[in-house]
């Protein structure tokens, strides 16, 4: 198999008296969705925060195109094209589409030598960016409120997108959606890691992990109980992981 | 509802959003026309196109605005600024003070320093607004509450408990004199203050980061913005336009009152809030804001006019306010309809 984009190795981390995080690794690839699963409190958050930057692992490094990547902070990791996107969305929902995909990084332009952001650019290209992925909207100046939450959710994967991710953390995307967006947001994450995007996916749903995933890893209580390509196991099995009753070692 | 979205709005609703994002431009007009039928008909003559009436107008207005320029900022980002009716006293005190106690020195340098000490001191319960606010995390009405208090003691000690009386004619030619005979120089000073903050909350970054932070904190934090230090400079740019409106206080009445910016502080916010802002954050215009005041230097005027009691003033902006509020709630269920359920 070809390198991974994204190793962790061995990392830890603890909160005063709670072992979030024991020395836990994994591997990932280029055009690969990988499931991270478990039971509330076993560690899922913790970890996709160490890999976000926004916490620094006690122990282990987290290794990114073979650079240490542990230190960088949340907006030194975005810079080199891994994007979380958590539950919440960080969407500015007062603002529109095309300022909130530019946010941080906004175009601007000189009129009489004066700088003034450029809406207009950033409308235009926001919704090349937006048809990229097959989603269209009629009008880009609405605030994000007024949209749905799955075309909220597909704004923000567009963003990322748009920013030349190639790592992508997705904190339960579809929790909150209805069937229909449900399965539009899937073929969404199946047409990036098409497209060569490297997936990590925390879910609850297991139909979905089933459905999107090629591999699943299961924490539980901080630590990594199992790890299996999604082909080699079944729900069964993998609840059976998430409740500690199997362990690899 | 799909990922993909191909319905248009509806021609009647168009009609109705876009008049409900117009509705202080009618209101404005409206009252406009109220009190020149009413002009006409009880004296015979125009109300608004006399020149005397529009430069009462719009001095009021400049009153109001100044204060109420930095306080669209607060209230977009989330937040509110009780302190700037004191800060505002505060800083007319304090340039009456500093030119009071430089007599010997040529008047406009006497001025010059008296509006930069104003300014100056303005700035502090800015900062400590800030540090508050951004730094404490301090629920931003607690902390302006607190420091209402706190410039309030101040603006009346440094008065020394009375209004103090100056004597310098730049000051006097400041907030009185005229260009050409027609524009009142404190309205051009504060159209061109007005026009600067425009293009900060409209066209720069800062300004979007004002609207991000006051929509959703996490989104401009994601962004990488600085929100402490965004916090810091939203509370001084509001800490220097109430120096501003303490400043033409002193200059117009040649005299700095502790409790000049008092009466102005809910004119203010009322003007904020008409101007389409929402006390939840995330929006707002400084023309908006612009529109606001004069919709209340119109009516404050106009009552006087037509021979109302003041106390009339009061009933009516408060009725304009809640209005305001009650549009603008219609207009998000209204923008929520045509987006999403139709």
């Amino acid at each position: 198999m070809s390198e991974p984009i994204l190793t962790v190795e061995g990392v830890s981390k603890r909160f005063g008296a709670t072992q979030a995080s024991k020395e836990v690794s994994l591997e990932l690839h280029a055009g690969e969705v990988l499931a991270l699963a478990g039971d509330n409190g076993a560690g899922k958050s913790t970890l996709i925060k160490m890999i976000a930057g926004a916490h620094v692992p006690d122990d282990g490094e987290i290794r990114y195109d073979g650079q240490r990547i542990g230190m960088l902070g949340p907006q030194g990791v975005r810079d080199l094209g891994i994007e979380t996107i958590y539950q919440d969305l960080a969407l500015a929902d007062n603002l529109d589409v095309g300022i909130n995909i530019f946010l941080g990084r906004e175009r601007m332009h000189r009129r009489f030598g004066i700088p003034f952001l450029d809406r207009r650019t950033m409308r235009d290209e926001a919704r090349g960016a937006l048809e990229h992925l097959g989603i269209r909207l009629n009008d880009l100046s609405v605030p994000v409120r007024f949209l749905s939450g799955g075309q909220r959710q597909a704004i923000a994967i567009s963003r990322a997108v748009y920013w030349k991710a190639r790592v992508l953390i997705m904190d339960e995307p579809t929790a909150a959606l209805g069937v229909p967006e449900q399965r539009e947001v899937k073929a969404l994450i199946r047409r990036l890691r098409g497209e060569g995007v490297a997936i990590i996916l925390i879910s609850h749903n297991l139909a979905d992990i089933f459905e999107l995933c090629d591999r699943i890893v299961v924490l539980e209580r901080g630590r990594k109980v199992g790890e299996r390509r999604i082909d080699d196991t079944d729900e069964d099995e993998v609840v059976a992981m998430m409740m500690g009753r199997v362990v690899d070692r | 509802m799909s990922l993909i979205d191909s319905r248009a709005l509806p021609p009647h609703l168009r009609v109705l959003r876009t008049l409900t994002s117009a509705w202080s431009w009618i209101f404005l007009f409206l009252i406009v026309v109220f009190f020149e039928a009413w002009s006409w008909q009880t004296y015979g003559r125009t109300f608004i196109a006399n020149l005397y009436n529009l430069q009462s107008i719009l001095l009021t207005a400049t009153q109001i605005l100044m204060m109420a320029l930095g306080l669209t900022l607060v209230i977009i980002s989330a937040g509110i600024d009780l302190s700037i009716g004191f800060t505002a006293g505060l800083a007319a005190v304090t340039m009456a003070v500093v030119m009071r106690a430089t007599p010997e020195l040529a008047p406009p340098l006497s001025f010059a320093l008296g509006v930069g000490a104003g300014v100056g001191i303005a700035l502090v319960p800015g900062l400590i607004n800030g540090w508050l606010i951004g730094r404490l995390k301090v629920p931003s009405f607690i902390g302006t509450l607190g420091m209402f208090g706190v410039t309030r003691g101040m603006a009346f000690l440094v008065a020394g408990g009375a209004t103090v009386a100056v004597r310098n004619e730049t000051a006097r030619d400041f907030g009185n004199g005229r260009i050409a005979d027609i524009l009142p120089i404190p309205v051009l000073v504060a159209a061109t203050i007005t026009l600067l903050f425009h293009y900060l909350l409209a066209h720069t970054r800062f300004g979007l980061y004002v609207y991000a932070m006051g929509g959703n904190l996490q989104s401009a934090v994601r962004a990488g913005v600085n929100t402490t230090r965004l916090t810091f400079t939203i509370y001084l740019l509001s800490a220097f336009t109430a120096s501003m409106a303490g400043i033409f206080y002193t200059s117009r009445f040649s005299a700095g009152a502790a409790d000049a910016g008092e009466p102005i502080l809910l004119n203010a916010v009322a003007a904020v809030f008409i101007g389409g802002a929402s006390l939840t954050g995330g929006s707002g215009t400084i023309g908006g804001t612009v529109i606001g005041a004069l919709i209340i230097a119109i009516i404050q005027f106009g009552l006087v006019f037509i021979g109302m009691p003041p106390f009339w003033q009061f009933i009516t902006v408060g009725l304009v306010i809640i209005v305001a509020v009650l549009i603008d709630q219609s207009r998000d269920r209204l923008a929520r309809l045509t987006t999403s359920a139709a």
